[in-house]
């Protein structure tokens, strides 16, 4: 063996060679199987992608950086789902690009925040997170009340749909209008936003003013959504309590 | 720069750098506001700054030709300068950032300094500022010594160190303005991440090049580290990396990974960032400037070959680690910590051959704080690579994870290895190519080291005890079966941690002003080219 490493290091292509074939090996096992295998990712029935408003908040949480400090990923720990709720599954992110599992948890996780405070609270605690949370270290962003910008959004469900998320030229062409709708409870283009995500998001004035369109109703329009695209979560962890 | 190129060599450049600030104006024509288009302003303004430079002194004397038997060091020196700036820059952001999670209200309430956007140029600015620098300036270095060969080209070098200088620059800036793909240490938009390619390409084949001139049959152990650093981090970069853009003409994109795929990939790619570009290449510097500095050979021949060889096949398994109990399938996980196990054994063979090598050289560990350096450094290495392992095995991981523990480790990584074998390596080149015995102050040196040491030391105890109360708090039950903790208790437990780890953080960045202002002292009145050993004469080209 000696005698080969002898010899294999005076050919630097010998060298770069054996280096990727090296360093290729654990990847390949680890990550080909993933693409191919049925059962890593189980899609639920009722999983629905992020609608455009919440998409443009999940644009905003990743842009601020949230995901520094947030996870979205509760382990299957019993503290966990004690704290949380039900463990995540891999199905909940498979329209994410990219996740945001996240890796620290300077805050606290937020895969199953939806419907746990109100829009106001979020309003608030973004704006100032220590006037409702005394203790709290995070950063406060006043700017989220600025109009929120949709230039980008019909091209980002089009790359999204390419990308093999489920969005149809339908939702695509009606983008604009469809966040307009989510934010404005009385108007007249919630049915169509109703035909195309159907009845579970939510359609509310989420910064509480219906007559603009601001970064604020996109942020918490998302954050009101996470955990809320499936039920499976709670069925499977019912299922398996019984 | 321009007085070591040949006038042919100055068109070329004078050319390259029309065509940089060209690309850049086609960037920002395209795209015409946002991110890009400043980023194209960037390129322009980069590149006419090179063709008046370069135009200035296009047709000023020739080098001498005996500089072709001479190393070409002038590309070292300036990747020594931006190693310097950027420690500081992402040295500061960093104690900026740490006091923020003490002090939240610490910074003027603009998008672009509040903590989620500056955390990031920390982390880039260390791992591809300060780390990536240092790299390929002793990289370019070790390789001249090591083949006994000049660097087979005097343009590329300048192509490598500038341009990969304009992804970090690229890569800050844009975080700061809001551009950000989200994977971390790999934030940087697309079109950065396919300019870093082309920069990759080119040291590739600078290389391989040099390599191919070597007057010494053998590549020496330093060379196969720095190879494996520049081609698997290739690999690593292209794949994760993978998105497709919005529209051509602006910066935002999506990955093409989705959900639990892309979660691997991005883990797969994180940890051998940690492995390939935190660990592989500073091995390299590690396997030269601690026999260099300590006047001793490498304890055992067997043992690096053993090492290397097992760090480039088991670290590439062991990025699931990072994904303990959550939605990853379970062998995954299993495969990742059991492979994180076995590393510990070509690690320490690592440090322990580091160690042994300085048999015989204790005193000069005594006496010279530059080999201290290195020997702490070692010594870190050895330690964190422990603590690695303990921490990727499931029960623990399901403690540590999320925690600050995993900022300790990681800085006891960065902090105690990766920034002491840096500025042991840069405190033997500085004198050497500016031809000094030593640094203009090797007192300065001195504070440095236990500057460097304490905080060190402070930041990794403090983030323990942080990330072990955090884990403990979250995880406690009372009497009645309830969680005994709200999670903002747990936060506010973290408070006196996030001071002294500011602090420790403020002591490590003051020892790295002082590097830079020792440096600058030693450069300032260089006397003639590098001390070292001459190059050998060179066959006719």
């Amino acid at each position: 063996m000696l005698r080969l490493h002898y010899n294999l290091e005076k050919i630097s292509m010998g060298l770069v060679a054996a280096i990727i074939v090296a360093a290729s090996i654990g990847g390949l096992v680890e990550i080909a199987p993933l693409f191919t295998i049925d059962e890593t990712v189980e899609l639920p029935d009722d999983l629905r992608p992020h609608t455009p408003l919440e998409l443009a908040g999940r644009e905003i949480y990743i842009r601020e950086g949230c995901y520094a400090c947030h996870s979205q990923m509760v382990r299957s720990l019993a503290d966990e789902l004690d704290r949380y709720g039900p463990y995540s599954l891999a199905a909940e992110s498979a329209y994410d690009h990219p996740m945001l599992w996240g890796s620290k948890r300077t805050g606290p996780d937020l895969a199953r925040l939806g419907g746990k405070y109100s829009d106001d609270w979020h309003v608030a605690h973004l704006i100032d997170p220590r006037s409702v949370v005394p203790a709290s270290i995070m950063p406060s962003y006043p700017w989220l009340t600025r109009p929120l910008d949709t230039d980008l959004l019909s091209d980002s469900l089009a790359t999204l749909a390419r990308l093999g998320v489920p969005y149809d030229q339908g939702m695509i062409a009606a983008v604009e209008a469809d966040a307009l709708a989510q934010s404005r409870p009385d108007s007249d283009v919630v049915d169509g936003f109703q035909e195309r995500y159907g009845e579970q998001p939510a359609i509310r004035a989420f910064d509480g003013n219906p007559s603009r369109l601001t970064e604020m109703d996109a942020v918490v329009a998302y954050l009101q959504s996470l955990g809320t695209l499936t039920d499976a979560p709670y069925r499977i962890l019912a299922e398996g309590s019984q | 720069m321009t007085s070591t190129l040949t006038v042919s060599e100055r068109h070329v450049g004078l050319l390259l750098s029309i065509l940089l600030a060209l690309m850049g104006f086609a960037m920002a024509a395209a795209a015409r506001h946002g991110v890009m288009a400043v980023h194209g302003f960037m390129a322009v303004g980069l590149g006419m700054a090179l063709a008046f430079v370069l135009g200035g002194a296009l047709y000023d004397p020739e080098p001498s030709a005996d500089r072709l038997r001479r190393y070409y060091d002038a590309p070292t020196r300036f990747g020594i300068v931006m190693t310097l700036i950027w420690a500081m820059i992402g040295m500061g952001v960093g104690v900026w950032v740490a006091a923020l999670l003490y002090w939240p209200e610490g910074t003027p309430l603009w998008p672009a300094t509040s903590f989620g956007r500056l955390r990031p140029v920390h982390t880039t600015g260390i791992i591809f500022g300060f780390g990536g620098n240092a790299l390929i300036a002793t990289s370019f270095h070790v390789l001249q010594r090591t083949s006994r060969a000049r660097l087979a080209g005097s343009i590329s070098p300048w192509i490598v160190l500038i341009g990969f200088n304009l992804f970090c620059a690229w890569a800050v800036t844009g975080y700061l303005m809001g551009s950000t793909q989200s994977k971390e240490y790999a934030e940087a938009e697309w079109y950065a991440d396919l300019w870093l390619v082309v920069v990759w390409v080119t040291y590739f084949i600078l290389y391989i090049r040099t390599l191919a001139r070597r007057a010494e049959p053998h590549i020496y152990v330093a060379n196969w580290y720095y190879m494996a650093f520049i081609l698997v981090v290739a690999m690593l970069h292209i794949v994760n990396n993978l998105a497709l853009p919005v529209r051509w003409t602006t910066a935002e994109s999506f990955p093409i990974w989705s959900g639990v795929q892309d979660a691997m990939v991005q883990w797969w790619y994180g940890h051998n960032a940690v492995a390939f570009f935190l660990t592989a290449g500073f091995l390299g510097m590690l396997y030269y400037f601690l026999p260099v500095r300590s006047g001793r050979p490498i304890w055992s021949y067997r043992l690096s070959i053993v090492s290397f060889w097992g760090i480039t096949f088991f670290y590439i398994w062991v990025g699931s680690h990072h994904l303990h109990y959550t939605a990853l399938p379970y062998w995954a996980q299993t495969l990742g910590m059991t492979f994180s196990v076995m590393l510990l054994v070509p690690s320490w063979a690592s440090a322990g051959n580091a160690i042994a090598t300085l048999n015989g050289a204790w005193h000069k560990v005594r006496d010279d704080a530059t080999l201290r350096f290195m020997f702490v450094a070692a010594v870190f290495y050895g330690l964190s690579t422990f603590e690695g392992s303990f921490l990727a095995i499931r029960p623990v991981n399901s403690l540590s994870h999320y925690t600050d523990w995993t900022v300790g480790h990681v800085h006891s990584g960065t902090l105690g290895w990766v920034a002491m074998i840096v500025f042991g390596a840069i405190y033997t080149l500085v004198p050497q190519l500016n031809g000094k015995t030593e640094m203009a102050s090797p007192r300065a040196v001195e504070w440095h080291f236990w500057l460097a040491v304490a905080g060190t030391l402070i930041y990794v105890v403090s983030m323990w005890n942080a990330g072990i109360t955090q884990g403990l708090m979250w995880r406690a039950y009372d009497a009645n079966g309830a969680l005994s903790y709200s999670f903002v208790q747990s936060v506010e437990a973290m408070a006196p941690f996030y001071l002294l780890r500011t602090i420790g953080g403020a002591l490590f960045l003051t020892g790295a002003v002082v590097c830079a202002w020792n440096c600058r002292a030693t450069m300032r009145g260089a006397a003639g080219h590098a001390t070292d050993r001459p190059l050998v004469a060179q066959p006719a080209e």
